[in-house]
This record gives C-alpha cells, sequence and structure tokens, in this order.
C-alpha cells in the first residue's frame, strides 16, 4: 500500500469535511449541463483516485455495489471498506453482480451499481451488461484496469473491456487520469438514467486509483452530443389524436418504455379516457392492471389470443415505448396489416426501424400520453356528436368477445403431476400484487408472465430482450435489496437456476432473504417444446435428469447453502410450501416444485409465420368469421 | 443500393473512430469510403463516409450514429450541392522513352509529377472517384507499379457551414 493511500482522509472524514464546508452550488447551474447529479457539494479534498471514486459513488447517492474485488481494483476496494453510505455486497460471479444491479434498477428505476476487476472479472459482466443494452435498464459498471503503461502488453488479466463493451453499452469509459473519476462517474450516471436509460461501463486504470488526485463535486458534466428529446412535437400529437379519432379499430401496444419512464399512472389515465383496448407488452407487464377489463394481456409469440388478435385486426396501433420487436410481431410483412401506426419513442432510432410510422413521436413517454391527454379531451369537445368520431364501442365488444373467449388456461396432466401452471398460479394468488416476481428465461418465464396477476408496474422483472437463462436468482436478489420491505419470488427453472444458483451464498451471508420457486421439468422446457413440435420430438440435449437419482437435489442443495429447502410434487403440498416460504424471512428459501415434462406453453405463434397463423392450444387454432 | 455521403462530426476522442466504424458492421452498412481529419474546431473531429444503402437504412444508420454519444452532428451531402475529393498517389512505370507521354496524358486530369526516377514515376491526382478511374483507365497501359488512395473528403457548396454556432460554443 502505498503512502499516499495511508495520509489520505478516510471517506467518512471527507464527508465530514463536507458537511462542515458546504460551498453553495451555483443558482441554475451551468447551461449545457442543467443536470447536476447528487445533492452534496464537496470542496476540493486531496485524495488517492481511489478515495475520489468512492466518494463520486458517494455524492452520487449510489447506496449499494455489487461486485467482487480482484487485481486492478484493489485500490478501489480500500476506501470503499470504510464508506458509511455506500454498501457493498460480495457476490459470487461478475454475472452475478450485473443482474443483481439490474434488478435492484428494475424494481426501483434507480441506478444500479456494479463492480469487478480487469480481464476475467471485466468480461463475467458482458452477459448482464448486453442483457441491460437490450432491456434499457439503468446500471453503471465500474472496472479495475491493468496500469496505464501495461495497457496493449497483453498484461496478465488484461483485457479490453471498453473495445468489448462498446457494441453493447450506452456509453463507456477508459479513465487513466485520476483527476478525470468524478466526471466519468457523473457523466456515466446521467447517461444511464436520463434519456432510454441503459448500461455504461467505467473501466479505472490501477494506477489512476492509486494516483493522488484532487476531488470535488459536483464536477462538470461535458457531453455536447448527447441531447435526449424529451418534449414530444405538437404538431405530431394533434396528428395523433386526430388518427385516433377517426379509427374504428384502434389498439394501444405499450412496452417496457412506459416502466422506464414511470408513466403507468398517466397510461391508464389514457385508456380510461379513451376506452382503448391496450396490449402490455412483456416488458410492459403490470403497467395497466391486468384487472383492468381493456387489457387484453400480452401479444406476441406467446401472448392471449384476443392481444394478438386485437393487434392483427386493428386499424391504428398506438405504439408507447415499445419497439415492434420480432417476438412481439411474428413475421414482419404481415403484422397488422390494415393499421395505421403512432409511434411514441424516446429514442429516435426505434421509430420506423421495424415498421414504418404514420405518425412518429419523439419524446419521453410519460410528457407525450400527458400531452395526448390534453390533445385528446381538447378534440373530443370539440367534436360533434354525431360525426362517429372517438367511438371504439363496438370494437370493444369485439375485442371482450375475444377474451372471453380464448381465456388462458391449461389442461392438467393426466397422471396428476403437477401442473406448472397452476404453481405459479399459486405462487401469484398467495403473494399478491405487492409482491415483485424476477422470472428467468423459458417456459417457466412465460408461464410467469402468464398467469400471475399483476397489477403494478416494476412487479414483474424479466429479461426480454437478451433472454438471459441465469437471469433469476441474481436479480431478484438486487431486487430484493433495492426494496427490502417487498417479497420478491425469483420465479426459475431448473436449467436456469443451475446457472447462477451461487448467488444463494449471497443471499443467506447478506440478509437477502428471496423466495425461489424452482418450475423443475427435468428438462431445458423451452428448447425441448421446440423439439417436441418442430423437430420430431427428438429430444437432443435438453434431459437435464437422465438418472434415477436427483441431480443436484435442490432440497439438500438449498440446505447447504443454508437457505431452507422445500419441495412440491403433487398439488396438494402447493399451497402448503408457498405459505411457509411466505412466513420465512429469516433466510431464502428455495422450492423445488417437480411438475410434469410435457406442458407447454399456449397460445403460440411459430417463429417467423404469421401472427394469424396463432393456436390457441397444440391443434387448436381459433376459428374466425372469416369476413375478410 | 445507392451510395450516399455522410460529414459525421464528432468529439475528438480516442476510440470515436473505432465506435463509428463498428457501428456500420454490426448493424450490417457497408463503408464504401471512410476519410477522418481534423476541422476548424480543435475538439471536433469529422469523419466522412460514403455508404451503399436505400432509403429506409439510410434513415436508420444517421439515427443510430446520432445515439454516439460523442457524435456531435451527422448531414448528408448531396452530390449536386457538394465539392467532393479524393487524393490518389499512383507509382507508374515510365523510362525516358515513354515519360513525356505519361506527362502529357496527365496534364489532361490536371494531375501532377511529385516523384520521378529512372523507371518510374509517382503522380498525385486529386478529384471525384469517376475523375480517378478514368486517370488511371488511361494509365493502365503504362504500368501501375503502386497505388494508394485516401477516402473521400467532403464539404458543402455555398458560404454555409455544418460546425454551426451551437458546435462552436460547445
Amino acid at each position: 500500500m502505498s503512502d499516499t493511500t495511508k495520509q489520505a482522509p478516510s471517506p467518512a472524514d471527507v464527508a465530514s469535511l463536507a458537511r462542515q464546508r458546504p460551498t453553495p452550488t451555483a443558482p441554475g447551474g451551468q447551461t449545457g449541463a442543467a443536470h447536476t447529479p447528487g445533492h452534496e457539494v464537496v470542496p476540493g479534498v486531496e485524495v488517492t483516485g481511489a478515495q475520489s471514486l468512492v466518494l463520486s459513488l458517494e455524492a452520487i447517492g449510489a447506496d449499494t455495489v455489487f461486485g467482487i474485488p480482484g487485481g486492478a481494483i484493489l485500490p478501489a476496494y480500500d476506501p470503499l471498506l470504510d464508506s458509511t453510505k455506500v454498501r457493498h455486497i460480495l457476490v459470487r460471479h461478475e454475472q452475478g453482480a450485473g443482474h443483481a444491479a439490474e434488478g435492484y434498477a428494475a424494481a426501483t428505476g434507480r441506478v444500479g451499481v456494479c463492480m469487478a476487476t480487469s480481464g476475467p472479472g471485466a468480461t463475467n459482466l458482458v452477459t448482464p451488461i448486453a442483457d441491460a443494452h437490450m432491456d434499457s435498464v439503468p446500471i453503471v459498471a465500474i472496472t479495475g484496469q491493468v496500469s496505464s503503461g501495461s495497457i496493449g502488453t497483453d498484461a496478465f488479466q488484461e483485457a479490453d473491456i471498453r473495445g468489448i463493451t462498446m457494441p453493447i453499452t450506452k456509453h463507456n469509459y477508459l479513465v487513466t487520469d485520476a483527476a478525470k473519476i468524478p466526471q466519468a462517474i457523473a457523466e456515466a450516471f446521467h447517461v444511464a438514467s436520463t434519456g432510454r436509460p441503459g448500461p455504461v461501463l467505467v473501466d479505472i486504470s490501477k494506477d489512476a486509483l492509486q494516483a493522488t488526485t484532487t476531488f470535488s463535486w459536483p464536477p462538470p458534466i461535458d457531453l455536447p452530443g448527447y441531447r435526449p428529446v424529451t418534449r414530444p412535437h405538437g404538431k405530431q400529437i394533434r396528428e395523433a389524436s386526430r388518427l385516433m379519432s377517426e379509427a374504428k379499430r384502434p389498439i394501444l401496444y405499450v412496452g417496457g418504455g412506459i416502466v422506464r419512464a414511470r408513466a403507468s399512472e398517466q397510461l391508464r389515465t389514457l385508456v380510461d379516457l379513451t376506452g382503448i383496448p391496450v396490449v402490455t407488452t412483456l416488458m410492459a407487464r403490470g403497467t395497466v392492471p391486468d384487472s383492468h377489463e381493456l387489457n387484453l394481456g400480452m401479444p406476441g409469440m406467446h401472448g392471449t389470443v384476443a392481444a394478438v388478435t386485437g393487434l392483427q385486426r386493428s386499424d391504428l396501433i398506438i405504439a408507447l415505448g415499445a419497439r415492434f420487436d420480432d417476438r412481439v410481431t411474428g413475421q414482419l410483412s404481415t403484422f397488422a396489416p390494415g393499421a395505421k401506426v403512432i409511434h411514441a419513442d424516446i429514442d429516435p432510432a426505434e421509430i420506423s426501424k421495424n415498421r414504418t410510422a404514420d405518425v412518429p413521436i419523439v419524446g419521453d413517454v410519460g410528457e407525450v400520453i400527458n400531452d395526448l391527454i390534453t390533445q385528446i379531451t381538447l378534440d373530443r369537445a370539440t367534436a360533434s356528436d354525431d360525426d362517429q368520431t372517438w367511438d371504439f364501442g363496438s370494437w370493444r365488444e369485439q375485442v371482450a368477445e375475444w377474451k372471453a373467449t380464448f381465456p388462458l388456461g391449461y389442461t392438467d396432466s393426466d397422471d396428476g403431476t403437477l401442473s406448472p401452471q397452476y404453481v405459479i398460479e399459486r405462487i401469484g394468488a398467495l403473494s399478491g400484487p405487492e409482491a415483485t416476481y424476477v422470472a428467468g428465461v423459458g417456459q417457466h418465464q412465460m408461464w410467469a408472465a402468464q398467469f400471475v396477476q399483476y397489477e403494478r408496474p416494476n412487479a414483474w422483472i424479466n429479461s426480454g430482450g437478451l433472454g438471459t437463462m441465469g437471469y433469476s436468482v441474481p436479480a431478484a436478489m438486487g431486487a430484493k435489496v433495492a426494496e427490502p420491505e417487498r417479497t420478491v419470488w425469483a420465479i426459475d427453472g431448473d436449467g436456469c437456476f443451475q446457472m447462477t444458483n451461487q448467488e444463494l451464498a449471497t443471499c443467506v451471508i447478506n440478509n437477502i432473504p428471496i423466495k425461489v420457486a424452482i418450475i423443475n421439468n427435468s428438462s431445458l422446457g423451452m428448447v425441448r417444446q421446440w423439439q417436441t413440435l418442430f423437430y420430431n420430438e427428438r429430444y437432443s440435449n435438453t434431459n437435464l435428469q437422465p438418472l434415477e437419482q436427483r441431480v443436484p437435489d435442490f432440497v439438500k442443495l438449498a440446505d447447504a447453502y443454508g437457505a431452507l429447502g422445500l419441495r412440491a410434487e403433487t398439488p396438494e403440498e402447493v399451497d402448503e410450501v408457498i405459505k411457509l416460504a411466505l412466513e420465512t424471512n429469516d433466510r431464502p428459501v428455495v422450492i423445488d416444485f417437480i411438475v410434469h415434462r410435457d406442458a407447454m406453453v399456449w397460445p403460440m405463434v411459430p417463429a417467423g409465420v404469421s401472427n394469424d397463423k396463432i393456436q390457441a392450444a397444440r391443434h387448436a387454432a381459433p376459428v374466425w368469421e372469416r369476413e375478410d | 443500393m445507392s451510395k450516399h455521403t455522410l460529414s459525421v462530426l464528432v468529439e475528438d476522442k480516442p476510440g470515436v473512430l473505432t465506435r463509428v466504424a463498428a457501428l456500420f458492421s454490426r448493424r450490417g452498412f457497408n463503408i464504401d469510403s471512410l476519410a477522418v481529419g481534423q476541422t476548424e474546431i480543435p475538439e471536433i473531429s469529422r469523419i466522412t463516409v460514403v455508404v451503399e444503402v436505400e432509403g429506409a437504412a439510410l434513415e436508420q444508420v444517421t439515427k443510430q450514429l446520432n445515439k454516439l454519444i460523442e457524435v456531435l452532428k451527422v448531414v448528408e451531402l448531396e452530390p449536386n450541392a457538394s465539392v467532393q475529393r479524393e487524393i490518389m498517389l499512383v507509382k507508374v512505370r515510365a523510362d525516358a522513352g515513354t515519360r513525356s507521354q505519361v506527362i502529357d496524358t496527365i496534364q489532361l486530369f490536371k494531375a501532377k509529377v511529385v516523384d520521378v526516377s529512372t523507371d518510374a514515376m509517382t503522380i498525385e491526382a486529386t478529384g471525384n472517384s469517376d475523375k480517378l478511374r478514368a486517370l488511371l483507365d488511361v494509365l493502365e497501359p503504362f504500368g501501375i507499379k503502386e497505388l494508394v488512395q485516401s477516402g473521400m473528403v467532403a464539404v458543402g457548396r455555398g458560404p454555409r457551414s455544418i460546425t454551426d454556432r451551437s458546435l462552436r460554443s460547445a
């Protein structure tokens, strides 16, 4: 340890220094950089780069960092030990740190933070960073880098993580000058949390962390090329309202942008004001309560018949914070062929990327909806009763009929073994809408999206765009840390669980009592479903339990970690174990639900075909009165 | 598919060229020509990219470029409203017998000789790609020993500048 580290004040000292000598912020802040991160003002104090990093995190309001130390990031971990404001949670794998930061951010909208060392530590963050990029999750990843003099020499644990993560971050930094650390951190949090949120990586060389520097806060933010448009254009709002007034079969197609923009309340007002039916994508479950009669549920490959058909038959799609993902549209050329499109998104590049928009609206979706509400209210007041505008009554009847005729459902197995859908339904029913449900990826994810009733945004957290198996346990951990008072369920598959279950150790040690429901069908279930349907039931490498004994025995595994391990194999046992899990809050709970293997996710639109080919269940396509 | 010339103003920061170039490749766009250099503002560089795309894809590539934090501005320069130039250095076989013939030829293209040796000459030529291709065609019979060519640079015609006041104060 260098002398400078020993002599420099601890973060706690500097923080008290800051409190003693407050410097008033300049009124109004700087132009062009009106966003002033954090509330603290710290005059210049001499510290190490590592201390400057920790002080920056404190000043910006980061209360939790998930990470693992290692050689290059080691200097940062020394002042972290003294910080009273930043809680560092030592995970068991960097991927867990990244997903935990995502879960933290997805539950609250606050920026999640993860930290890792150079080389393998940093590359282990790649999957969660890519995941956050796809689902617009605001996280900041801080990585150590080898000393600046060694960069480019293939030094021990060197990897060009900035180069590696360029395509999967919103922005990233390599900092080799200690003086630049506060600015990089401030900019990273600003970029991650504004506009379309996303991951930002800050790679800091070891010598920058060790050097002596001056820390002051707030640092300048210098991002002349970053000016997200949040205010929608009035002309487009008027045009959107006009199209809505003339539509006969309009539908609101809302996506994860509603969650990120915290625009659920406005959306609900818009739905109630206009009476337009709404479909909530996988990323938007809960933004309109499932109990709302106009909510048709999830669209897409495993969407409800009402949602998929509602989009297909609509004459106007009002897309709000959604991106016409291929899992929603199916074959793009046949998607909603008769519909005009109003598309609002904060990211201009999403508009007309997949489906051409007739009315493009760039802006924060909350502001867009507010402006739409104002405009629609005005337009409806001036519309005469007999011009038949704003009248969607018969369309509402039509979609209500689809909703009633083709509800989500499942059939129990013939041999009395447990249905996965039933398990998930009971978890939702017994835990209620205030709980948070975090899924992995696969069949259990789709069932969790379908059979839990969501009544609030942020109650449903999952890996939508990237489809990252192993997301559930660490993301649930992050969500629980962010909101300790909530019940947090990780609804996981047995395949997914085995990718990241080591974070149970983190949960036990740090008192993060999540509840894990393993929907155990002894298979890579979704892949197996496709093999059943499209590969002649040839089950190539999807059987996870070919032996007689359980490998591993998840109850024993939970026990070994110091968590409560439970198992249910019959419908009679289900409620009992869920209730026991809900009563157990002094440690994590793992329930091994042994479910039958052949359950499939329905409805389904096979990949790459028209959404008109939706099957409500196997060999059961809805029969439509063909008027077109 | 048609060619489009994009002028991309970027902050002069390490890695910015990688960001721009990598964006083209990962989104599946083909770069036809690329040139990078300083501008009249010290902290701003200008990247001129010629890309082969059709309409909707051009809009997408422009939007994606604008999303890069270090990209300040993207402008498409129409061929008839801009001056577009490439520079070419070509080493041609030329001995005492053919030297004057080569010189006569290149004068038609307003090209000039920048190096001479006993059996070769190096010629410098600037122009748009059509002109340079035509020059190469007529030099071909003499024997081209070595050829090096820059990416295209382009500037809009008229008094206006794409580095407007908002960028100058940045």
